[in-house]
């Protein structure tokens, strides 16, 4: 994947997640993570190669079908994209009034999704006056509101204390429970050991690690 | 359960579009003062060819009043002599093409004038009546154009006539005027709202500047073109709808402040003529067009806009 200045933020990474796995993707910052996890929403396109998603080859994917692909793919970023003109709940409910889900059915989903993140009483507050661990489980709850297959996350513990974060990773541990696929970028290695889980691991954006982190593992110096 | 579904969906389609109807148009009731000088812009625009043609729809209709048996009216030299008027007369009275002969004096002219002008005391205090002489002459029934030319000629050559006036030709050089005027007023008209579509353009362009963050992070959570595009593309429609609108009630005022004045002055020409305005189907011409032309601005503008914005 190469940038229109020419910089390549990512080669030869070849890598395929299966169905209701939970992978993390670290390295330092500039390895490519959230290039990659563009990739894969097609916020950018690949400039060389394939990136499939369910078996669909997103580089031929035309560009009207890209809105269907992202209603398919939650995704919760690295800053938040919370709209601070509405509520919490008008928030969460976005997706759902893109995909046209009658009020009524989108009501009961919008308060299922803010109840699973524990801000159900907040909902018609201006997520400008949450804390910032609150606003990121505002865009969780917007990430799996129409229950995604697949859901991404850039950084979600960025800037929140350990237990915090701790908290949103147990959030991310339960969707997998329940079957959905997770890729979470992150450099916070203490709490991706503790979770297990299969590491992709980035430098420089080639894939220099595949596996569950073992003991002092090697791949990140952020 | 899938009938239900796509019932569900349809029902969300039609509210997203009165829910992006009503939102716009709080957003400009919002900033009313901003939002009023745009629509003063555009009915102010609107309102100019829209008046044009209404004034070109007057002449029109009294053009078509005096659109009867074209008439020649002979101006004589005002110092021939009484047997030379009369010789003149019999002669054209034998003559196949000629139909009909009045003579009027110039007393009865000038008491004619008198009456009709109401000026008659100032006219009275004139020490010599300056009216010529003057024959009016119906031409045969269905004379051929050219004939009526050549009728014309010969009469223009004689020497005891000062000048030959056509009606007829009046009326075709007032009509050419008209279609001259419609064109002028086509042209006004189109480039008056090439500019309404570049001042829309423009204040959507600036919305969706303002909006930036929102359209991005729709497009994000899988937004479709035409979500993001509706709520600008009724931005555009209100600003269409209210400036014909506003248009509409200029054209009326203007009409009503001039339908006194015209009236009187049709009646010192015993003429029971009166202004006719836009009319319904006029009326509602203007304002169909004002929101066509503000969405056709907004469209232009979203889509040279929008697709820039991609996250
Ligand atoms: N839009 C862009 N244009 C050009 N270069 C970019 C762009 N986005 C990211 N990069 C570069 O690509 C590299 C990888 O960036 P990124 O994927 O954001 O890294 P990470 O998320 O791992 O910190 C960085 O060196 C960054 O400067
Ligand atoms: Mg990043």
């Amino acid at each position: 994947m190469r940038y229109a200045g020419g910089y390549e933020a990512l080669s030869r990474v070849s890598f395929e997640v299966g169905a209701g796995e939970m992978v993390f993707l670290t390295g330092h910052s500039g390895a490519g993570k959230s290039t990659l996890l563009k990739l894969i929403m097609l916020m950018e396109r690949a400039t060389q190669g394939q990136v499939l998603v369910n078996g669909q080859n997103l580089n031929r994917l035309p560009a009207s079908q890209i809105p269907l692909l992202r209603r398919r793919i939650g995704v919760v970023f690295q800053n938040h994209q919370l709209l601070f003109d509405r509520s919490v709940y008008d928030n969460v409910a976005l997706p759902l009034v893109i995909e046209g889900y009658h009020p009524r059915e989108a009501a009961r989903r919008v308060r299922a999704a803010l109840d699973k993140v524990g801000l159900l009483t907040k909902e018609k507050q201006n997520p400008i006056v949450l804390s910032g661990g609150e606003q990121q489980r505002v865009g969780i709850a917007r990430a799996v509101v129409n229950k995604p297959r697949l859901l991404l996350a850039d950084e979600p513990t960025g800037n929140l204390d350990p237990a915090l974060s701790s908290e949103i990773m147990t959030l991310f541990r339960q969707f997998n429970d329940v079957g959905v696929s997770v890729m979470i970028a992150s450099h916070d290695i203490d709490l991706i050991r503790r979770l297990k889980r299969r590491v992709l691991g980035l430098s420089k954006g080639e894939l220099v690690h595949d596996g569950e982190l073992q003991g002092a593992a090697n791949t990140e110096n952020a | 359960m899938h009938r239900n579904q796509l019932r569900d969906r349809w029902q969300s389609y039609l509210d997203h579009h009165r829910f992006s109807a009503r939102d716009s148009l709080k957003r400009l009731l919002s900033t009313p003062l901003q939002s009023l000088m745009t629509w003063l812009v555009i009915a102010v625009a609107l309102a100019l060819p829209a008046t044009l043609f209404t004034s070109l729809d007057n002449l029109k209709v009294i053009g078509q009043r005096w659109d009867g048996a074209p008439q020649i009216t002979l101006f004589l030299n005002q110092r021939a002599r009484p047997q030379a008027v009369e010789a003149l007369q019999q002669k054209l009275r034998l003559r196949q093409d000629v139909a009909a002969l009045e003579y009027v004096s110039p007393e009865q002219a000038l008491r004619q004038f008198e009456m009709e002008s109401g000026m008659g005391s100032a006219l009275s205090g004139l020490d010599n009546n300056p009216l010529p002489p003057t024959l009016l002459l119906t031409p045969a029934a269905g004379i051929s154009a050219a004939d009526l030319g050549l009728l014309g000629e010969q009469l223009a050559q004689l020497k005891i006539v000062d000048e030959v006036l056509f009606d007829r030709a009046w009326i075709e050089r007032l009509q050419g005027i008209l279609t001259l005027g419609e064109r002028i007023a086509l042209v006004v008209g189109a480039l008056l709202a090439l500019g309404v579509v570049l001042v829309i353009g423009n204040t959507i362009r600036l919305a969706i500047e303002n909006r930036r963050d929102e359209i991005t992070i729709i497009k994000l959570v899988g937004g479709s073109d035409a979500f993001v595009r509706r709520p600008f593309l009724y931005t555009g429609l209100w600003y269409g709808l209210g400036g014909g609108l506003l248009a509409l009630v200029m054209v009326l005022v203007l009409l009503f402040s001039l339908s006194g004045a015209v009236a009187s002055l049709a009646s010192s020409y015993q003429s029971d003529y009166s202004l006719q305005g836009l009319g319904f189907s006029g009326s509602l011409l203007l304002v169909l067009t004002g929101t066509l032309v503000g969405w056709l601005g907004a469209w232009l503008a979203v889509g040279r806009h929008l697709g820039a914005i991609e996250p």
